[in-house]
């Protein structure tokens, strides 16, 4: 039986679909249960923010989806569907191909997605020719453009230059341009200007969310900054200890947060012309994965629980 | 039970820190062989060109800016652990590159402490709590007797929200939070009056930044601190500062108050980094362009180092670097379009 797919308007087939995900890493002091239950969907055409904590399982989530989760984490129960079909079940083989085509990634250290002896003209090519029926000339006249599409300045000579030649900031432009050349419907950004100084931020997002809007494609984009959500996302997750806290657009939640923990998130947070004398303190900290407290994992540490909130 | 303070009669008006136009370079040459081979010059990195603000008492004075700018050259030059290429530092009246005796040089450094971005890095891992707490008073032998010290140790991190019986575990069995409390409890050690925080909550998630913060406001309460508040974060910034210098490769290009800069920021980079903030609460803000990224600082453009990304550059601001000087509204800004009026 499948459960109910919440927020998304009824009779669609989301793009992507997690259903009740669980996943266990086994240990010699037993089984550690990194996410448990966290089901959402993602529209075509839409950015989801992921937000939480460190540790709180963004980025496991995101590996799980595209089939990359190191060894022994594994997926224990729930499904990934793409476009209805699931795909966490798919043959490594299989599951290649749809994360060159279908689906791409942006991490946040941009070097850890290009290659240093190649220019990133031909890296970008490659990836071209790999997914698409053309030829090299073509290829490279599409590079080009990419990169002039991220905003990379004089690209017809940047092509030729290799990733130490750049700046932090166009090399993220050029990660993203290699992400997209597969014309992906679904790209997965984790901490994608995390690394940035605050004025380049500030232009990758405004390029992702530009870019996303030209292309239709989607975006699951994690992070553990409320600002870059509220500034990107259509709808967004909270997450704490492995769980979704709470999930819904991102106006509600940033404004009228219903969830304990993510009333008390948004209150941390200085915010500009507010004035506030002292910030909302949560006390404590989020608990390890050997020890989530039964019932809501939030409990010990919010204000609002009440006996059921324990069992 | 507390030590004797120690402190000399302040005087009452005069800043407790001022730092005047501090330059601070760094050689980034090529090894000597290639360079003659090269025929390349020796090449300098300029960190800090010419820095000069004041802090007063119990006043906590902000630096922001982009990555490298100088910020924690700044705040190392200022602790001792770079030498500046020139400029002075004056501590309470006494200018620290003047001081005559290594026993002055320990009165005046027990005064000021540093707490710095890493909490995991700048704890000895495989010391107990206590005694990193308790180093630093061993080193100004401010107390001698190990019953005493232990008291003191309990006393700093029960101050700091953790428990005298923390003392006994390892570095490694804390979260960053409880790492940067330790590493706040070891710079309280001997009453200092002055900390330079250098980005305290960056490696920080933000449930937990907000606990830091508010535990080094109360202490500033309780204490009379006076702090030297270093962060990228133009929020937190807002939320700590009195004042606050804006920098850009090596130099201040506006310093004022905390409110009126938020509120009327007069230099073009100012307004440019006031517009990367994140719109958190969505309430629609006005959006200013942003554009370009820090140069190369091996490299500066010539005159305002901040032109080639300036919507209001014009000849003179590409030949003449413009000095920080007082504005209508009564801060400092170094821009030619301010002092033109052509805004
Ligand atoms: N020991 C050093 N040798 C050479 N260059 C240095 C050294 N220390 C700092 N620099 C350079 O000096 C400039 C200022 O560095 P600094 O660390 O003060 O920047 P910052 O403002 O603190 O940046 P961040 O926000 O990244 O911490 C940078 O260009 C940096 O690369
Ligand atoms: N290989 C692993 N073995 C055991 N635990 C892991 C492993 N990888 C991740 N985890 C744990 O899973 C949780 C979620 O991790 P992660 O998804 O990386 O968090 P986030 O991206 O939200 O910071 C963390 O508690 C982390 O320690
Ligand atoms: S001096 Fe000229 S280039 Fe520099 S900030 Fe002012 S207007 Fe812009
Ligand atoms: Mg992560
Ligand atoms: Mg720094």
């Amino acid at each position: 039986m499948k459960p109910p797919a919440h927020n998304q308007p009824a009779g669609n087939t989301p793009l992507l679909s997690v259903r009740n995900l669980r996943i266990e890493f086994p240990t010699r002091r037993g089984t550690l249960v990194a996410i448990d239950d966290v089901s959402f969907d993602i529209a075509r055409g839409e950015v989801l923010g992921m937000v939480g904590e460190s540790g709180a399982g963004k980025s496991l989530t995101g590996a799980a989806i595209i089939g990359l989760l190191e060894p022994p984490g594994r997926i224990a129960a729930g499904e990934v569907l793409l476009d209805g079909e699931p795909i966490h079940t798919l043959p490594a083989e299989r599951m290649r191909k749809i994360r060159g085509r279908r689906i791409s990634m942006i991490f946040q250290d941009p070097l850890t997605s290009l290659n240093p002896l190649y220019t990133v003209g031909r890296q970008i090519t490659e990836t071209i020719l790999t997914h698409r029926d053309i030829g090299e000339a073509a290829a490279r006249k599409r590079a080009i453009e990419l990169l002039a599409e991220v905003g990379i300045p004089a690209p017809d000579q940047r092509v030729d230059h290799y990733p130490h030649q750049f700046s932090g900031g166009m090399r993220q432009r050029v990660v993203i341009a290699l992400a997209l050349c597969a014309e992906p419907e679904l790209i997965i950004a984790d901490e994608p200007t995390t690394a940035l100084d605050v004025s380049v931020q500030a232009q990758i997002i405004d390029l992702l969310k530009r870019l996303c809007r030209d292309h239709h494609t989607a975006v699951m984009l994690v992070t553990h900054d409320m600002g870059v959500i509220a500034e990107a996302a259509d709808r967004v997750a909270v997450m704490y200890a492995g769980r979704l806290a709470e999930i819904g657009p991102v106006r509600a939640v940033v404004q009228q947060p219903q969830h304990p923990y993510t009333r008390g998130l948004m209150g941390s947070i200085p915010v500009l012309g507010a004035d506030v004398h002292r910030l909302v303190q949560i006390d404590g900290a989020m608990p390890r994965l050997n020890a989530i407290p039964p019932g809501c994992a939030f409990n010990p540490r919010c204000t609002e629980a009440f006996a059921r909130c324990r069992s | 039970m507390n030590m004797p303070a120690q402190t000399p009669a302040p005087v009452p008006d005069a800043p407790l820190l001022l730092v005047e136009d501090l330059k601070c370079r760094f050689e980034v040459s090529k090894p000597f062989l290639n360079r003659v081979i090269e025929r390349e010059p020796r090449r300098w990195l300029k960190a800090v060109d010419g820095v000069s603000f004041t802090i007063d008492r119990g006043e906590t004075f902000a630096l922001v800016g982009e990555s490298g700018c100088g910020k924690s050259t700044v705040a190392r030059l200022i602790v001792g652990l770079y030498e500046a290429s020139d400029g002075r530092i004056v501590f309470d009246g006494r200018d620290l590159g003047q001081l005559q005796s290594e026993a002055e040089r320990q009165r005046i450094r027990r005064r000021f402490q540093m707490i710095f971005q890493d909490p995991f890095a700048s704890l000895n891992p495989r010391w107990r709590v206590e005694r990193i707490i308790a180093e630093p008073i061993r080193v100004f032998g401010l107390l001698n007797d190990d019953a005493a010290i232990r008291a003191r140790v309990g006393e700093l991190l029960t101050q700091v929200g953790l428990s005298p019986a923390d003392g006994r575990k390892f570095p490694h069995e804390f979260s960053g939070g409880q790492r940067q409390r330790i590493c706040i409890a070891r710079a309280l050690a001997n009453n200092p009056e002055f900390l330079v925080c250098d980005e305290p909550t960056s490696a920080l998630d933000v449930s937990v930044q907000a606990q830091i913060l508010n535990l080094m406001q109360d202490l500033q309460d309780e204490l009379g601190l006076t702090y030297l508040f270093i962060s990228h974060d133009l929020a937190v910034v807002r939320h700590m500062a009195d004042r606050v210098g804006v920098m850009y490769l090596g130099r201040l290009v506006e310093v004022a108050d905390s409110r009126t800069l938020f509120e009327n920021p007069q230099h073009p980079y100012t307004r440019m980094l006031l517009a990367t903030i994140p719109d958190i609460k969505m309430e629609g803000k006005r959006h200013e362009i942003v554009r370009g990224e820090v140069p190369n600082p091996i490299t500066p453009p010539p005159g305002c180092t901040f032109h080639p990304r300036c919507p209001l550059v014009n000849d003179r601001c590409r030949s003449e670097a413009p000095h920080l000087l007082p504005t209508a509204r009564g801060h400092l800004a170094a821009c030619h379009a301010i002092e033109e009026g052509r805004q």
